[in-house]
């Protein structure tokens, strides 16, 4: 037997003209835990999909346990004992743990649920997980969720594990958890491959490093050869600062009041639980919490896509200096005064693009009422598109070309561009470095922060606390839809961050 | 659970293309009508014995005419052609907007029969008392009228209550299929053949091809048809492509959420657009009434309202490219029928010619979107 679990040998794909991989070779031994790292559109995914059996590469041998192997279908990636976590889940809510692990599987006679359950706790108790075999899906956590997805693949024999972005949706103490059983699995002989962009992860869990760069293989190094620097330096070609420029507010003026707002799902459930704050300008104003903690009703109660139950947002005008209350008006109306919302949602498109239009279409998203005429005016959106790809850099054959096209990086240029086009009072965004490379992230970054040099109040909805620290003025953490705290951005750490976002307010 | 026979590459694997050039896309389906001629050759021979040649030109003849035909009489065969053309291309604009905006509105031929009815209303009922200015406006009226209600019926309730809109489309067909009956059992006949005969027959008042509205253009009876569908081609196309109303229906048919986002007022754009589409639809109910039959009957839309998603989707909703469609699809038809009549075969025989050839034709569509690699060949094809 070979010591390899993987071995990939000038794998090729191409995607017409575009090369996602161009011959990438690359090792994975048993019993180690191995980082991929790359910019967006560096091909991770796309080579991760060739062993899941998603693609079928053009070129190149893969070879498994030392023999060579060919991965039509999901099926013979699953014999081959592969098994890939994807960032989504795929469960079904209203099955139990147990039932979703089986589910799928071939068996002989009558289903015997005790037995798996039985075999199930056996894998816990083993690796160290935390989790009820006989707990509803849908009553679970998101990291309870990814911890069933894992015990599904081990649970089917996987000897090889692929992680894409595990700890995208985790606080900081659920990923260490997630850490520990990947050590332990590790300790067991099994290959794991994690795709991730957090570099203090990488160096923290993985023993080497592979890197990608435009669908090509860099290198890789042993962890404990390498820092964020050679990392990052690795991944991007050239020398990037990683320090976020933060200057201190200038002159803040009050420009938005939040009191009181509760705002309720169509069930019933509260999103919002009376949250107040103000939000001054030249400030960038972070929310943290994890997914679902109600930045995304907060967001749209102020941007007047939802009606709240109770509570009032106020806006002071800076053209007029009055104070007008936001509760009741159109959307529209809500952005006409300057206040833009930008959300990226998860799969980037949903929200604020539209995936078939290419990029004067987009911008006219937001412009095309303008003039009283009938048609509509698209010269003003084209010199728009144009100055964007000029100035963001985006990378588009042309500003025709269907948004869906682009990759995920440069369709978040486009969204973010456009809200700042019309240099906003208030610019909201949420998610806005979503999946982004590093280098991306530094040129949304770096726009942010010149928006808020300009006087402009932004609203940072972010998932990263590292970046949340780094970049904002003060952070609001929320919680279940209660506000848990507001910290100054400055002297606050991480691990007192992570704890308010899984804190309830007392008293409440 | 590991297999140990060394697994083979597929077979065959299908590729992504990327954008084909348009002349490579006109040879595929060039090549898609060749094969498909030889499979219906193929079929022609094998089920009757038939000259495969003889039942093409027998297809020709009954759309183009007779070549020994007076040229009078072939212009007729033309002409009729070119009317059924230019009512399917009608009702297949009418459904343009409501397919861009995702409404799958497969109530065309209710929103047809509902026009055509209000049409005959109007000629029955004002016929021989008005100037035949006003008695045209008030068909045109009456149909764009009936035809938008109809089609405003499921807008509303997709609007506000999000009910399915082809299960509800599709409904409406029905209902509008008893009305007529019921119509045509109150206007003409309790007893007997349930038909409704030519209208006005005796003054022809409100018969667009014999009233003085044609009559400037001499024996060419349906230019009128035609100026009016031809013009209707254009206002969509630019419609679609160039107004708000356009910008925002599309907004909507992509991403409702991104339609939100944008203040766009999502109901009003699905009732707006459903008006104006099952308005159309009431015209070409309109034009088959006043234009062609001069009558109506539950069979006056003859399935159009269904043949013209056909013919919406095979041009990619492209207004001029459903010219070429619409007459495709109308030639066909005809061809049908007279090979049925000439050739003594059952019309059922032809209509298995016309499906063999929509299957290449949209068969041909997969070769234009992928391409195929077979195993082993990979290494060359680089």
């Amino acid at each position: 037997m070979s010591q390899n679990a993987i071995e990939l040998k000038n794998i090729s794909k191409y995607f017409g003209p575009v090369a996602a991989n161009h011959h990438v070779s690359l090792t994975v031994r048993k019993g180690e835990i191995l980082s991929l790292l790359g910019e967006n559109g560096s091909g991770k995914t796309t080579l991760m999909n060739m062993l899941s059996g998603i693609y079928y590469p053009d070129e190149g041998e893969i070879y498994i346990d030392g023999k060579e192997a060919a991965i039509r279908s999901p099926r013979d990636a699953f014999e081959h004992g592969i098994g890939m976590i994807h960032q989504h889940f795929k469960l079904v809510d209203i099955f139990t743990a147990a039932e979703n692990i089986i589910l799928g599987m071939e068996g002989k006679g009558r289903l015997n649920l005790a037995e798996a359950s039985a075999k199930i706790r056996a894998l816990c108790e083993k690796y160290g997980f935390k989790i009820d075999p006989d707990e509803k899906v849908y009553n679970m956590s998101v990291s309870e969720k990814q911890t069933v997805e894992i015990i599904k693949q081990l649970y089917r024999g996987a000897d090889i594990l692929i992680l894409d972005e595990p700890t995208a949706v985790l606080t900081p103490q659920e990923t260490e958890r997630l850490f520990e059983v990947l050590r332990n699995m590790r300790a067991d002989g099994k290959a794991i491959i994690i795709i991730t962009h957090k570099l203090n992860e990488v160096l923290e869990i993985s023993d080497r490093v592979a890197v990608l760069r435009k669908g090509e293989y860099i290198g890789s190094i042993e962890t404990a050869q390498a820092t964020e620097k050679s990392l990052t330096d690795m991944m991007v070609g050239h020398k990037v600062d990683l320090d976020i420029e933060r200057v201190d507010p200038v002159t803040p003026v009050p420009r938005l009041f939040v009191k009181n707002l509760t705002c309720v799902d169509k069930y019933g459930a509260k999103t919002l639980d009376d949250v107040s704050f103000e939000v001054t300008s030249g400030e960038i104003f972070g929310i943290a919490g994890i997914a679902g903690a109600g930045q995304k009703s907060l967001l749209e109660a102020i941007a007047g896509l939802e009606t709240p139950v109770s509570g009032s947002i106020r806006f002071i005008d800076p053209r007029t200096g009055k104070e007008e209350e936001l509760v009741g008006k159109s959307p529209k109306a809500i952005r006409d005064m300057g206040v833009a919302l930008s959300f990226v949602p998860e799969d980037r498109l949903g929200m604020g693009l539209v995936g078939a239009m290419g990029m004067t279409g987009n911008m006219m998203v937001r412009s095309y009422r303008d003039g009283k005429s009938l048609f509509t005016e698209t010269k003003k959106p084209r010199v728009l598109s144009e100055d964007i790809v000029k100035q963001l850099d985006v990378v588009t054959p042309s500003i025709n070309t269907p948004v869906r096209r682009l990759s995920g990086g440069n369709v978040q240029k486009v969204l973010v561009g456009r809200e700042i086009a019309n240099s906003p009072a208030v610019l909201m965004t949420a998610y806005a470095v979503r999946g982004l490379d590093i280098n991306t992230s530094y040129t949304i970054y770096n726009l942010l922060g010149d928006e808020k040099k300009r006087g402009s109040a932004v609203v940072f909805v972010g998932e990263d606390l590292d970046v949340l620290l780094a970049l904002c003025d003060r952070i609001m953490v929320l919680s279940s839809g209660q506000v848990t705290g507001i910290v100054d951005a400055r002297s606050a750490t991480k691990e007192q961050i992570g704890l308010m976002m899984t804190q309830r307010r007392k008293g409440a | 659970m590991k297999k140990e026979q060394t697994l083979r590459e597929p077979f065959v694997r299908m590729v992504k293309r990327d954008a084909m050039p348009g002349w490579q896309r006109a040879c595929i389906y060039a090549l898609a009508l060749l094969l498909a001629l030889i499979v219906c050759s193929a079929v022609i021979v094998a089920f009757t014995g038939l000259n495969p040649v003889t039942v093409f030109k027998t297809m020709f003849e009954t759309t183009f005419g007779t070549p020994d035909l007076a040229w009078k009489n072939r212009a007729m065969s033309i002409w009729t052609t070119v009317r059924d053309t230019m009512i399917l291309l009608c009702v297949a604009l009418a459904l343009v907007p409501a397919f861009r905006m995702r409404f799958w509105n497969i109530g065309g031929e209710g929103q047809i029969l509902v026009g055509g009815l209000a049409t005959a209303f109007a000629m029955r009922q004002f016929g021989d008392a008005m100037p035949t200015w006003l008695l045209f406006t008030y068909m045109v009226c009456f149909s764009l009228l009936a035809g938008m209600v109809w089609g405003l019926l499921p807008a509303v309730f997709k609007a506000f209550w999000n009910t399915n809109e082809t299960l509800f489309t599709l409904m409406m067909n029905y209902i509008a299929i008893q009305i007529v009956s019921a119509f045509s059992i109150l206007w003409e006949a309790k007893q007997g053949s349930g038909s409704i005969g030519v209208i006005n027959k005796a003054t022809k008042a409100g018969h667009m091809t014999t009233s003085w509205l044609s009559g400037a253009f001499g024996t060419k009876n349906y230019i009128i048809d035609v100026m009016i569908v031809l013009a209707l081609t254009i206002l969509i196309f630019v419609y679609m492509k160039y107004t708000k109303h356009g910008y925002e229906l599309t907004v909507v048919g992509e991403s409702g959420n991104t339609a939100r986002y944008a203040g766009i007022n999502v109901r009003r754009v699905i009732i707006r657009t459903m008006a104006l589409s099952g308005a159309l639809c009431g015209l070409a109910g309109f034009i088959l009434v006043s234009g062609s039959s001069h009558t109506i009957s539950t069979n006056t839309a003859g399935g159009r309202g269904f043949t013209a998603i056909i013919v919406a989707w095979l041009a990619k909703f492209n207004p001029f490219m459903m010219i070429v469609i619409s007459f495709f699809l109308v030639f066909m038809d005809y061809g049908a029928k007279g090979v049925a009549t000439s050739c003594g075969l059952n019309k059922a025989f032809s209509d298995i010619i016309t499906g063999i050839i929509l299957f290449f034709i949209l068969g041909s569509e997969f070769f234009i979107n992928y391409r195929l690699v077979f195993r082993g060949g990979r290494k060359e094809a680089l």
